[in-house]
């Protein structure tokens, strides 16, 4: 189990999750975290060599839904709830850089 | 903004290494994940629906046609199709509704594979995987330019579009390899079915891994991506500037980072994309949402026979109906244009015994040749063209019937109004000779030199002139050389 | 009397024309006008669409028609259920005022069996939390005694059917979210086989581990519920395919014979009330006296259940939240200069301090150099889970264990200690992390009088089964008073001029 969870990993954290926090929050954030991760040290305990993960308790495989149009919604309606548009389109503010 | 100069790639001391990432989208009706049509050039935001603009609630059900056609691609790059699921890449940008994407990761659909350039030369293909497609960003102000835009706008429209994206092994050596892997594969991919191959639409996106090493080195150096080619011909240009850059870059004490640039097509270079603060951690884990897709073995087999015939497969049955080699332009040509079936009619039409396809490699070799010439660069009169009209030319031009320069300018004609060739010639006022007749004459001339005939067809090549000499002779200068040369080979 | 007000019994009653949907619903809507101001349990009652639904419900007994099995039942939404044209926020300012385009599978449904929508109830936002209080529009309360939580984070679904402003209710389980406040409130609330019902339209909080299922005063009338929305969809891929025998279909066969094993992990828990414990043992001997076999049986790893969970849910919900980020719906902050400030600006707005916690922990966990630590060996403890419970269920048919370790807290008393807040998850969560179904039933109250709830969990699609005992349980039961508000829920009249009371 790796190092307990520091203000630096929880900046990091909160930055790849696009949450901004203040110096105040990111002081409790880590101890609230850190409890969290100290009792969750616990399954480090188990020995797991050989077991499988288990990603889903479902033992389906293969659903498929045919390739058939089905009605998309109506453009006014979905761009209705829309912060900003402009020409029917979603408007954002600039972008810089590439996130991908 | 970097400036570097473009400089001339040193013509030796290094070697480039090329993979690349194609995305291909499929030819579905709908949607990977929903019932959204599948459309290119729709109004803006029109093909949406909850499941595609990542509402909340929101569920994915994956599409079978997209499954069959990941199938196909796999089976035509003779990739292992094998159980796979979906993973969730994570990242924020405003083209993806759920600032996810659906991929596959770990255990891709298609895994390992090849392909054959037409030079012969295999290059390794690492896998080939289902995955969404984003929505289309406009950016607005400033010029377009993403830099200088004050605003972006988006159009979900392509958003969950199914995407095969294939990853070749780091197995090209030059832009023009690169260039050639690309458009083999563009022509597999519209064989299975899966593409319409289009460029210019978008519908085939090619990324480009390039490094470079001194030459003989077994390790590999850092590779820059390069985004943002919309063409074979920016492909080869991107790549050129993007390996000067980096051998400058080391030759000069500098040190390649890996990153993803950017190919300027205006002003000829690639640039850097991304801030540097911004981490590559996607946080992949698997798409709870999906259940794994283990296709049934006789899923697979029945695709897998429905297959057409790939290119190389193609190049290689017209080589053997011609003898020329796979490689040969004319060859790549036919197949590239999809020429094949005329070849094949003219060997339906013959009656050539023991030849493949029914046709005498000489009289292939001409249909290949006519095929690659005349048709291949007037596509549209091709429609003129009956099959049996094309196969009686090349049958009056191996004959003897027309010399090459007639059979051209017949076949120039039939390409823009159709007909029949016999007709045609005779109204150009072309002599025609007796069907049959330089087959006659050559064989009039081989009986009349029984001693050389017997050291030609011992091997004494250079009497073929002699022969010729002769043809020519009793023609009056009128026989088909080429044709009477063919027939001399074939009666040896 | 209670009966009367029951699910079973309101559609019996109003599709024999005995009662009007519009006078259950006015009933209803008298108690909501009266308490909901001291519950809080909607963010948002929906009486005039209700009203239009139950008159269409009465026009077609008039004609002579069948409005369906839950006709004119009314039911209260948890408000992560999507309900076309209806505000739908997950107590979240991120997603206030987001009216869906569509409705969820489960509302389909409730709907074409004829049921009224009463309202949409409040949640620990994005369904996060234990007591409701995490809830931007402010906390619901307890019913029973107004200074305390009703349990979450189906709080407003539990407190609703408790405090008599419904019928029943559907709320969503991803670590106890329906069981928990089921037993602080004092009603029957059932957590169904993963993939049982379909999640197309449940808001995700973790998806493979959400599953939506209902609330009712009785443990007939949960079952009736979840007949009516189980089922395959083919919107959901993670719903299965085949149609499963009615959870209702073996209520009333007793429980002689079967054999019922006491978790032995959940008896001695970190935190677990005295007279949770108490309860617990008396359920198990009014089972043994019914002619259940009753011992005590290991299932070593749901000992682990609590901290896996902490790791795959918030992993999950890292991810399923990431879509908040003020570009097509929901809030966006002013005035940002770019497109990374937006989101930040946003998300940090729009967001409550426990999903943000969630939110960085998922995304701790995921991330490159954790996974294998933390992910990935939880989803092997999930592994082990399974296994456990699997051989658990060679030797007994079902599970007895307390639903939550004590009886509803003051409000506040957690609120300042997330790692004391998900203790209160400890009995439910393996049921989740295995995918198997577990219902918590009323059984009597504690030494505050608060009610207490014990759970059934089964096997994976053994629900008729699970509701059989679950059934016998409720029958056996010390007595429990009902909240002040449900009890003031007024006789019906008959239609028209009969006066008899029903």
């Amino acid at each position: 189990m790796p190092r307990s969870i520091t203000t630096d990993d929880v900046a990091h954290v909160a930055r790849l999750a696009r949450l901004q926090l203040s110096q105040e929050e990111l002081t409790r954030f880590t101890q609230q975290l850190a409890a969290v991760l100290d009792h969750a040290r616990d399954v480090e305990s188990l020995d797991t060599t050989g077991v499988v993960p288990t990603a889903h308790a479902l033992p389906l495989v293969n659903v498929l839904r045919d390739d058939v149009v089905t009605p998309s919604l109506d453009r006014a309606t979905v761009l209705a709830e829309a912060p900003e548009v402009e020409d029917h389109r979603f408007r954002v503010p600039k972008i810089l850089g590439d996130s991908q | 903004m970097s400036t570097e100069p473009v400089v001339p790639a040193p013509s030796s001391g290094w070697e480039t290494v090329i993979g690349l990432e194609v995305h291909c989208e499929l030819r579905t009706q709908t949607k990977l994940f929903c019932g959204c049509r599948n459309s290119f050039g729709e109004e803006p935001n029109t093909n949406v629906c909850p499941v595609c603009l990542g509402l909340p609630g929101s569920l994915p059900v994956l599409n079978r046609a997209a499954v069959e056609y990941a199938i196909r691609i796999g089976a035509a790059l003779h990739s292992t199709v094998q159980a796979s699921m979906f993973h969730r890449k994570n990242y924020f940008y405003p083209d993806m509704p759920k600032d996810y994407q659906i991929s596959q990761y770990d255990v891709p659909i298609n895994a390992g594979g090849w392909l054959t350039l037409p030079g012969g030369r295999r290059i390794g293909i690492v896998r080939a995987h289902l995955e969404e497609d984003t929505g289309k960003t406009t950016h607005v102000g400033g010029g377009g330019r993403i830099h200088e835009a004050t605003r972006s706008l988006v159009d979900y429209n392509r958003a969950g579009v199914p995407l095969v994206e294939i990853v070749s092994a780091p197995d090209m050596r030059s832009a023009d390899e690169a260039r050639a892997y690309v458009d083999e594969l563009r022509a597999i991919l519209v064989a299975t079915g899966a593409s319409d191959g289009k460029m210019e639409e978008g519908s085939l996106r090619v990324d480009a891994n390039v490094s470079v090493r001194p030459a003989g080195s077994e390790e590999f150096g850092t590779r820059c991506e390069i985004k943002n080619m919309n063409s074979l011909r920016s492909l080869g240009r991107a790549v050129d500037y993007e390996v000067s850059r980096q051998i400058q870059l080391i030759e000069s004490g500098g040190v390649v980072s890996q990153e993803t640039r950017h190919w300027d097509e205006g002003a000829g270079r690639t640039a850097s994309m991304r801030s540097k603060e911004e981490a590559y951690d996607y946080r992949y884990f698997p798409e709870p949402d999906l259940v794994p897709v283990d296709p049934p073995e006789e899923w697979v087999a029945s695709i897998k026979a429905s297959l057409p015939p790939m290119p190389s497969e193609r190049r290689e049955r017209i080589a053997e109906m011609s003898g020329l080699p796979a490689g040969s332009e004319a060859v790549v040509t036919v197949v590239r244009l999809g020429l094949d079936d005329l070849v094949e009619a003219v060997g339906a039409q013959g009656a050539d015994t023991k030849s493949v396809g029914g046709a005498s490699p000489a009289v292939a070799a001409i249909a290949v040749k006519r095929a690659a010439n005349e048709v291949a660069s007037d596509l549209a009169g091709a429609a003129n063209l009956e099959r049996s009209s094309f196969a009686k030319l090349v049958r009056m031009e191996s004959s003897g019937q027309l010399t090459s320069a007639q059979a051209r300018t017949v076949l120039k004609s039939m390409l823009e109004a159709g007909g029949d060739p016999e007709v045609i010639a005779e109204g150009l006022g072309f002599e025609a000779m007796e069907s049959g007749g330089l087959e006659a004459i050559v064989d009039d001339v081989i009986a009349a030199h029984p001693e050389e005939w017997a050291r030609y067809s011992e091997g004494e090549d250079k009497l073929a002139g002699f022969f010729i000499g002769h043809v020519k002779q009793a023609t009056q200068g009128k026989a088909d050389l080429k044709s009477a040369s063919a027939l001399l080979r074939s009666r040896r | 009397m209670t009966a009367a007000f029951g699910v079973v019994s309101i559609s019996a009653s109003v599709r024999s024309g005995e009662v009007r949907a519009l006078d259950v619903l006015d009933a209803h809507l008298e108690v909501v006008a009266s308490h909901e101001a001291g519950v809080h349990a909607f963010n948002e009652v929906t009486a005039e669409q209700a009203r239009v639904a139950a008159s269409m419900i009465d026009g077609i007994v008039a004609g002579g028609g069948d409005p369906g099995p839950l006709a004119g039942v009314p039911i209260a939404l948890k408000d992560n259920l999507c309900t076309a044209g209806t505000p739908t926020t997950c107590s979240s300012k991120i997603l206030q005022g987001w009216h869906p385009p569509y409705d969820a599978t489960v509302v389909q449904r409730l709907a074409a069996a004829g049921a009224v929508f009463v309202g949409k109830t409040n949640l620990d936002e994005f369904a996060m939390g234990s007591s409701t209080e995490n809830s931007a529009f402010g906390p619901t309360r307890n019913p029973h005694d107004q200074t305390r939580v009703p349990g979450g984070s189906s709080g407003g679904s539990a407190a609703a059917v408790a405090a008599g402003f419904a019928a029943g209710a559907l709320g969503s389980d991803t670590g106890g979210s329906i069981r928990q406040p089921a037993a602080l409130c004092g009603v029957v609330g059932a957590k169904p086989t993963y993939g049982l019902v379909s999640r197309y339209g449940l808001i995700a909080f973790a998806s493979s581990l959400d599953q939506v299922g209902p609330f009712a005063m009785s443990v007939a009338d949960a079952a009736a519920l979840l007949d009516v929305i189980s089922g395959p969809d083919p919107m959901d891929s993670t719903c299965l395919g085949e149609a499963t025998a009615r959870s209702a279909s073996r209520l009333g066969s007793g429980v002689e014979g079967l054999r019922i094993g006491l978790i032995t992990e959940m008896q001695g828990a970190e935190g677990m009330a005295d007279d949770v414990k108490a309860r617990l043992a008396l359920a198990a001997d009014a089972l043994s006296g019914a002619g259940a076999k009753v011992d005590q049986v290991s299932v070593p790893a749901v000992t682990f259940g609590l901290s896996a969970y902490y790791l795959i849910a918030p992993a999950e919900a890292s991810s399923n939240l990431a879509r908040y980020d003020g570009v097509r719906y929901g809030l966006r902050a002013p005035g940002s200069a770019d497109i990374t400030d937006m989101y930040l600006r946003s998300r940090s707005a729009g967001f409550g301090d426990e999903v943000k916690r969630r939110i960085m922990l998922g995304t701790y966990a995921l991330s490159a150099g954790y996974y294998d630590a933390y992910y990935g060996q939880a989803q092997k403890v999930r592994t082990l889970i399974v296994k456990d419970f699997a051989a658990a269920y060679e030797n007994f048919d079902v599970l007895l264990s307390p639903t939550a370790p004590s009886t509803a807290f003051e409000i506040g008393a957690k609120s300042a200690d997330p790692l004391t807040m998900y203790l209160n998850d400890v009995f439910t969560i393996p049921s989740n992390l295995a995918g198997h179904p577990a219902v918590s039933v009323p059984f009597g109250v504690g030494d505050d009088g608060m009610p207490i709830g014990v759970q059934v969990l089964a096997p994976a699609l053994a629900e008729p089964l699970m509701f059989q005992v679950a059934e016998v349980l409720e029958s056996l039961a010390p007595p429990a008073p009902l909240s002040a508000s449900r009890r003031s829920l007024r006789a019906l009249g008959a239609p028209a001029d009969r006066g008899a009371a029903l």
